[in-house]
């Protein structure tokens, strides 16, 4: 009698009904996230190549034009123009035609031909940081390289020669860091929003009402709302990785059947807290100002564009409440670096854990408006 | 909490000095009423007197403030899990969902109440047969009409053969015709021993009802049989007699009537003005002061009271010592 999921099965039945003729919503929420990866998978390249330059070349001997080569081939700048002043190498910057600025002095060529030190300026754009990150050091160390060769032109081997290997990644591709995270930022689409709409939709026609005054039990009339979705949700997780895989040559290194078992706390996770929006909101612009409030900071505090590491102390610990943050650990785990259970099972427990909690809390939540023995 | 045995004796809700607030309003304010089983109840009141209100204590929507309420014997504070296996609600937006076939509408609700397949299905032949419904079984709810959507509505609440059903004006919004439909409807389950409790603003309707209850701004200022109210004292004063006067010039009659000392009140219904007169006022009289002032009469003649005629009197009254306090 008192069973605390009474209600579950008709619920779940009547709600899959719904997914059925509502076919076209189901259609563009399963296609749209689709979309998106096609356009930021291939549009986006995290990697930051050819950055626009302006030179003043000063000097124009033999010197300073090697110099600008290997600057050239090093494929981070690209050099858009040369300039005959300072007024013109400042105005480029400022005017957002060009990101870096180098300025060769007049006595570059004297000075290392007698062996002294030469200076050469460059100007970076520090309003975009991770473009100014990679122009100094690049620079940075074409100069130090330039140094050494000068220096050690007697010796023939460096003293310290560091080797960098990159591991899983070994090409830097774009998509194979970028799309890993971002499914788990698509997959918020399908789940938070859908969940959230279904329950307000009921709101909206009083139908929620009249369940509250039949013997439906709050965990009962969740869960069924919950767990169609979450067929929904692995729908679209095996089209992203599909998508992933064959169209974006993302090559898959541990074991798919682990990335679709992890991923189901993920789904519960982001399924619940559409459930819980959807007790506060009570109509669908509402639920979806709270959804959206939601998609920022799983996107900027789980690590999928920025380090959480880099992140100020306060801000790291508050990234640990971003389930985002354990799904990418687990797809870029899995996808990239091979992982295994062994290596993500607490990512999969802490997601079970964060669900389990909110779901409790949105049934408590509309458990107060009815009340119970 | 007092068990009464579900069949035995006992009224089917007993509502005793209910109160709910929210915030600062008083929204019900010493509500008490009785409920026999098989009545059909009228509730009435105007728009935002509290009518839903009460509705939502006694199902369980709302908690209450104050107060106590017992439905089919069950207290509402501690038993609202049992009260809702055993009671039926309409609500005034028929809550169905329209993207589900009048079939799957049924089918949702009897799950909902647990009830075995066979049963199931024996119920919903029962209730499309009671109510017409075969013509649109396949039919999506939200391209029914809105006589077929609240017949559809009532068969959902009725599922699960509930003693009481609680209606929140069934007829609003709905055509002539499938307003009596349902009203004989209604007649016909409570011949089976089912209690009703409906909401509603029309008096036609209200004069169809065993019993009666009006609550004006959260309090009950009526209680009784339609015709028990009509003899009340506030309504027909002692020495008072109401009369109906049929004339063309129904505005002009009012205006003139309303200055004649001895006419206590007058109200245009129609090609008609219903006024309560002293009873030593002479009919004849009156006819002639009228054709005097040039009102031609067709005819003058004694009336019972009506619900509409209770309630407004006892509006009236309210209002005048709601105002009184006031002041």
């Amino acid at each position: 009698m008192r069973n605390i999921f009474r209600g579950f099965g008709a619920v779940f039945y009547k709600e899959v009904l719904h997914v059925r003729r509502d076919f076209t919503t189901l259609f563009f929420s399963l296609i749209i996230p689709l979309l998106q990866m096609v356009l930021l998978g291939f549009g986006i390249d995290t990697n930051i190549r050819q950055i626009n330059t302006v030179v003043f070349n000063a000097d124009g001997r033999r010197e300073s034009r090697e110099l600008l080569d290997r600057l050239k081939n090093s494929d981070t700048f690209r050099i858009i123009r040369y300039v005959e002043n300072d007024r013109d190498l400042n105005d480029a910057i400022i005017a957002g035609r060009a990101h870096v600025g180098i300025k060769i002095p007049v006595d570059y060529s004297d000075r290392l031909l007698h062996q002294m030190s030469a200076q050469v300026l460059v100007l970076i754009d520090g309003s975009d940081s991770s473009v100014a990150g990679q122009a100094v050091n690049v620079t940075t160390s074409i100069g130090l390289d330039e140094s050494l060769r000068r220096v050690l032109a007697s010796r023939s081997t460096f003293a310290v020669d560091m080797r960098p290997m990159l591991l899983f990644n070994p090409d830097s591709r774009s998509p194979n860091f970028f799309l890993p995270g971002l499914t788990a930022i698509l997959l918020l689409n399908v789940t938070t929003f859908l969940t959230a709409f279904s329950i307000v939709r009921e709101k909206e026609r009083g139908t929620l009402e009249q369940l509250f005054v039949t013997p439906v039990r709050p965990m009962g009339l969740l869960l069924g709302k919950l767990l169609p979705y979450l067929g929904i949700g692995f729908v679209e997780l095996t089209a992203i990785v599909t998508f992933m895989r064959f169209v974006f040559k993302v090559p898959i290194h541990g074991s798919v059947l682990l990335l679709g078992l992890l991923s189901l706390p993920y789904l519960f996770v982001s399924l619940s807290l559409g459930i819980l929006i959807s007790s506060k909101a009570n109509t669908h612009a509402q639920a979806m100002q709270l959804a959206f409030l939601t998609i920022l900071p799983s996107v900027f505090f789980s690590g999928y564009i920025f380090p959480r590491e880099t992140m100020p102390p306060f801000f790291h610990a508050l990234s640990y409440l971003v389930p985002a943050a354990y799904f990418i650990n687990i797809t870029r785990g899995i996808i990239l670096r091979g992982a295994g259970v062994a290596h993500l099972w607490t990512d999969g427990l802490a997601l079970f854990a964060m669900g389990t909690f909110l779901l409790i809390m949105a049934a408590r939540r509309f458990q107060k408006k009815v009340i119970m023995a | 909490m007092a068990i009464v045995s579900q069949n035995g004796a006992g009224p089917a809700i007993s509502a005793e000095h209910l109160v709910r607030r929210f915030g600062k309003v008083t929204a019900v304010n010493d509500v008490s009423f009785r409920v026999e089983k098989g009545e059909i109840f009228g509730f009435l009141g105007p728009n935002g007197s509290g009518k839903t209100t009460v509705i939502k204590l006694l199902t369980g929507l709302l908690p209450l403030s104050g107060g106590d309420a017992h439905v089919e014997g069950l207290d509402v504070r501690a038993d609202s899990e049992a009260i809702r296996e055993r009671i039926g609600y309409m609500s005034q937006n028929f809550s169905l969902y329209d993207d589900l076939t009048v079939t799957e509408n049924l089918q949702f609700y009897g799950r909902i109440y647990s009830l075995e397949p066979a049963r199931l299905k024996r119920r919903i032949d029962e209730i499309v047969q009671l109510n017409g419904l075969e013509p649109y079984l396949t039919r999506l709810a939200a391209q029914l009409s809105g006589g077929w959507k609240q017949r559809l509505a009532l068969g959902c609440a009725m599922l699960h053969e509930p003693k009481l059903l609680f209606l929140d004006e069934p007829t609003a919004g709905i055509d002539p015709v499938a307003r009596r439909q349902l009203w004989d409807l209604l007649f016909e389950l409570s011949a089976h021993g089912i209690t009703f409790f409906v909401t509603t603003h029309y008096m036609d309707e209200a004069e169809r009802c065993n019993h009666v209850a009006y609550i004006y701004f959260g309090k009950i200022i009526a209680d009784g049989t339609p015709s028990s109210l009509r003899e009340l004292p506030e309504v027909q004063p002692h020495g008072t007699l109401r009369v109906e006067i049929t004339t063309p010039e129904v505005t002009r009659a009012l205006r003139f009537a309303r200055q004649i000392p001895g006419i206590r009140s007058a109200t245009i219904f129609g090609q008609s003005i219903h006024a309560l007169i002293d009873d030593t006022f002479d009919l004849h009289d009156l006819r002639e002061r009228l054709l005097k002032e040039g009102i031609a009469v067709a005819e003058i003649r004694p009336l019972a009271a009506s619900l509409e005629d209770v309630f407004v009197e006892l509006t009236n009254k309210h209002q005048g010592l709601l105002e009184a306090a006031r002041a």
